[in-house]
């Protein structure tokens, strides 16, 4: 059975979510990986949980990228070992490079916390290879700083190399201006890099795995991600 | 020891949101030849160097590495005299 390591930085507030997510809803075995931690050994799948690391002093992520562990996690990416940041561990795995671009505030600067519905893209990756492209998920939103921005080259290659895994829509799956609440790029919610090995994405599947709570269209997300692992 | 201003400030042609909401509120305020606000980060550092270069050298690394997120920032180091 697959170990999911998920990251635990001064300032996380979604690692005990990430955690019960993968233990008791997908009954998988699960650590806490302090952030001085180097021993990754074990580890399957790496989860880099939301949060304000360190404050989200400087600029969201800057300073949780020097913790020691990510070290350990630019090494363990770069083997292909496969990674999950959600919210402020997108913001952390864009300041470390193992995603392209760069987070900015949300353009009407408003903190968002609410359900958001994104669409699947793609579903060459191991995050989404059991999904539907085009399937439109429920999945809840908690950022200030999710204002996706790349240069026009940097997006034509995520474009041409079918990077873009998620993007912002309504529930029937249209990109309207109004479904790309915090201004990003392309509507872009969540995308993975050249290996693909990586996903970083602002919208939180793990507070979304049971329908008493709301939604649990982020289970859908887990089970490919555990049905990917199963194969390897 | 030398004292480094580095100015950090959003590339022209990014959107930036806070300058936009301090702008109308200028406007708010009736202050209407105010054109255009963008708001950056103003950041002091004291370096221990040989040189003004050898400073340099150490300020430039640290925007780079730090500082600034060159994605969407530029950064600009003078010294006190």
């Amino acid at each position: 059975m697959a170990t999911f390591g998920v990251i635990v930085f001064p300032g996380s507030n979604c690692d005990h979510d990430a955690y019960h997510a993968m233990k008791h809803i997908m009954n998988s075995n699960v650590k806490f990986l302090w952030h001085k931690d180097t021993d990754l050994s074990g580890i399957d799948f790496l989860i880099v949980p939301g949060g304000f690391s360190y404050g989200d002093y400087l600029r969201s992520g800057a300073i949780a990228r020097f913790s020691p562990i990510m070290q350990e996690v630019v090494k363990f990416a770069e083997k292909g070992g496969p990674v999950l940041g959600i919210c402020n561990g997108f913001q952390i795995l864009l300041e470390a490079g193992l995603i392209p671009g760069a987070m900015m505030h949300n353009q009407d600067l408003r903190f968002v916390c609410k359900n958001v519905f994104i669409r699947c893209e793609t579903t060459d990756s191991l995050f989404t290879n059991t999904l539907t492209k085009g399937q439109v998920f429920d999945i809840p939103v908690s950022h200030g700083e999710g204002n996706y921005h790349i240069n026009e080259s940097g997006l034509k290659s995520l474009q041409d190399k079918d990077q873009i895994l998620f993007r912002y829509s309504d529930a029937d799956g249209n990109l309207t201006e109004e479904s790309n609440f915090n201004g990003s790029i392309d509507h872009i919610a969540g995308i993975t890099n050249d290996g693909r090995n990586v996903l970083g994405m602002m919208p939180h599947p793990e507070r979304a795995m049971e329908k008493l709570l709301g939604s649990d269209d982020g289970k859908i997300i887990f089970d490919s991600i555990l049905n990917s692992l199963s194969v390897a | 020891m030398y004292k480094a201003k580095v100015n950090v400030t959003l590339r022209p042609s990014i959107l930036d949101p806070k300058g936009k909401a301090a702008h109308h509120a200028l406007q708010n305020l009736g202050l209407n030849d105010v054109q255009q606000v963008r708001i950056g980060k103003f950041i002091e550092l004291d370096v221990n160097a040989d040189s003004k270069d050898a400073a340099t050298k150490i300020v430039e690394s640290a925007c780079a590495q730090l500082l600034a997120n060159e994605v969407m920032e530029d950064y600009e180091i003078s010294f006190e005299d």
